[in-house]
């Protein structure tokens, strides 16, 4: 299965031009970008792990897409998002957040379904590769 | 102010204010030309049509008194009160361009006029009684100033734009969205398998219909187990957060918090009501949703007989207004391409008062009054009803990027089945997104756009193929009065 999360995650992976002019977008706005890696796609999982601070003084775009390349380097298996911050009054939240790397296979996620009263039924949704511990998840890698 | 005809009864000297009898309202200071408002007054923008022989400001005045404390005989009681502050004072009369017999008339109400937090008292008396005067031939209420004061003295949305994203993981672009089709008629059964493959196409929200309470052909709790099942396999399918409407809108109170409870029980992000459910039924709703981390969507059911007319009535802006103050989440606000009533100003205008902090005056979006909303969350605007995926460019240029795009048709009726046009819908959004940050003029090359991503999309080719060229061009009948014109300048 392709995770869908993110705001291209319907579109073909895009090339490191095509991040670059997100990326572009995103400082033409005054949004500081970071770069985020998790090897738990549950998306209830709100806190990827941080590649350093968000970039807040980086003006170049060619900087933020060599941080993102560094992150695939060291996580070669992981997702990798990069996300932009709008810091105004008002917003003060992500501007824009995609998936600019995934593991070369996505298992996917297990529905469990516990029948409880009334034909209530509690779900619970289980990444498969979280039975793996961290760091160990896709094809034992980091 | 001589002479003139006021309740039927004819004056014809200026008389004492204290009077017993039957005296214009203007001379009972309801009019006073020369009033400043207050900053903690609420102002109110009225569109009169007087009946032939009243002057305008007598009518606006008449509005005034017929809205605070007047009655239509002078009364003595007035003068055990502070009477000058509680009358409300119409303070300016404009003629609408254009427009012959028509007025603009403004009033200011002293903040004390009104209960705090309480969208039913607010309206009882600004527009109470006084829409069938006979004095006027016909009355609209176009716009109101809620003062910050009286602004945060409601709870506001329950959740607002942002926290609504934050919870959702949903960043970038507008929400998707589907109202399930046939909107009556089908099993709960068949109704979850809608719900399942619009999401697990690629949509965020599906949504049940307005008029999808508790029927024979489908019960509530039915509904809400089979939906959730079609909710929680999608997500599954995805791995992304997704959500039904599940519409609790009843007959009673009571029944509606049965409802909503066992909705937040099988684990549902949003819930929905309609605008028929009345101002304080919403504002109840509005409290139960905060209260357990519910969404909650508004369906404008119902305002289409009160808003649309331009001369009588209430104009959809000052609803909007009244349901940002009430605290829904969600509201359909138009479209401007669709199917329904939209004029582009006019809907920008409402789009603003859904989402802005500060709406400077702006008589071409048809906004009369500057409105501060401090820090009041916004509410995501809907747009929903005869959208589909060929018109995405005017779609994000028209409504912007905070905003729930619900295709119903345009996702139920692909050729290819619900999810394929789920597909199409999410790809074509995106693919414009990309295009309009990349910095192309998105909206004028739109259609390569699109024709370039339907090249690794069947199903937006598909799309493209069947309603490329639908669209409905019918002239709005509300407009506003002032239309922007070319300055030299």
């Amino acid at each position: 299965m392709r995770i869908t999360q993110g705001t291209f995650s319907f579109l073909p992976d895009l090339t490191d031009a095509e991040i670059t002019a997100q990326i572009q977008y995103a400082l033409d706005n005054k949004w500081p970008c970071s770069v985020e890696f998790t090897d738990d796609p549950h998306p209830r999982n709100v806190y990827w792990d941080m590649w350093g601070l968000p970039m807040f003084d980086l003006a170049d775009a060619a900087g933020v897409l060599a941080e993102v390349n560094a992150c695939r380097k060291a996580k070669p298996e992981q997702y990798i998002r990069l996300n932009a911050y709008n810091a105004n009054y008002g917003k003060q939240t992500v501007a824009l957040s995609f998936i600019v790397q995934r593991p070369s296979d996505e298992p996917g996620f297990r529905l469990d379904r516990q029948d409880t009263h009334d034909r209530t039924i509690n779900y619970t949704l289980h990444p498969y590769a979280a039975d793996a511990p961290p760091g160990r998840r896709y094809n034992g890698q980091q | 102010m001589a002479d003139t005809e006021v309740n039927g009864s004819k004056k014809k000297k200026k008389v004492d204010r204290w009077s017993a009898g039957v005296i214009p309202y203007a001379e009972m200071g309801y009019w006073l030309p020369d009033y400043q408002p207050k900053d903690s007054d609420i102002l109110c923008a009225f569109r009169i049509t007087p009946q032939p022989g009243v002057p305008p400001e007598e009518a606006g005045a008449a509005v005034a008194g017929e809205s605070s404390t007047a009655t239509w005989t002078v009364v003595w009681t007035d003068r055990l009160t502070a009477h000058e502050t509680y009358q409300a004072k119409c303070y300016r009369v404009d003629p609408v361009p254009n427009t012959e017999g028509q007025y603009i008339a403004y009033i200011a109400y002293n903040i004390d006029l009104f209960e705090e937090g309480s969208i039913a008292n607010l309206t009882s008396s600004i527009i109470g009684n006084v829409f069938g005067f006979k004095a006027l031939k016909a009355l609209r209420l176009e716009d109101m100033r809620i003062p910050l004061h009286y602004v945060k003295t409601f709870q506001g949305p329950a959740h607002g734009i942002i926290m609504e994203r934050e919870y959702l993981d949903k960043f970038g672009r507008p929400l998707l969205g589907a109202t399930t089709k046939p909107k009556l008629g089908l099993s709960a059964r068949n109704y979850g398998r809608v719900v399942y493959e619009a999401l697990r196409g690629g949509l965020d929200f599906t949504k049940d219909d307005e008029n999808i309470n508790s029927q024979p052909f489908m019960r509530w709790r039915d509904r809400y187990l089979y939906s959730m099942e079609g909710v929680n396999k999608a997500i599954a399918a995805t791995g992304e957060v997704k959500g039904h409407y599940l519409n609790v809108t009843a007959g009673t109170m009571e029944d509606m918090y049965e409802r909503a409870t066992f909705a937040k029980e099988v684990g549902t992000v949003i819930i929905m009501i309609d605008l028929t459910i009345g101002y304080t039924a919403i504002q109840s709703m509005a409290k139960f949703a905060r209260a357990n981390s519910l969404i909650l969507h508004l369906h404008r059911a119902g305002h289409g007989t009160y808003t649309r007319q331009k001369n009588h009535g209430v104009n959809f802006r000052v609803i909007a207004k009244w349901m940002r103050l009430a605290g829904v989440d969600h509201i359909h606000a138009g479209t401007v391409v669709g199917k329904l009533e939209g004029d582009p100003n006019a809907t920008a205008g409402y789009y603003d008062t859904c989402r802005e902090m500060k709406q400077p005056i702006n008589p071409v979006k048809g906004i009369y009054f500057d409105q501060d909303w401090g820090s009041m969350p916004g509410m995501m605007p809907v747009a929903s009803g005869g959208i589909h995926a060929a018109q995405m460019g005017d779609l994000l240029h028209y409504l912007g990027e905070d905003v729930v795009l619900q295709f119903g048709g345009g996702t139920i009726g692909h050729p290819m089945g619900i999810a394929s046009g789920a597909e199409a819908n999410r790809v074509a959004l995106e693919a414009m997104i990309k295009a309009r940050n990349e910095g192309r003029d998105y909206r004028k090359e739109a259609q390569d756009i699109l024709k370039a991503a339907a090249k690794k999309c069947p199903a937006l080719d598909v799309a493209l193929s069947t309603w490329g060229d639908i669209s409905f061009n019918y002239e709005s009948t509300d407009i506003p009065d002032v239309v922007e014109t070319p300055t030299s300048v």
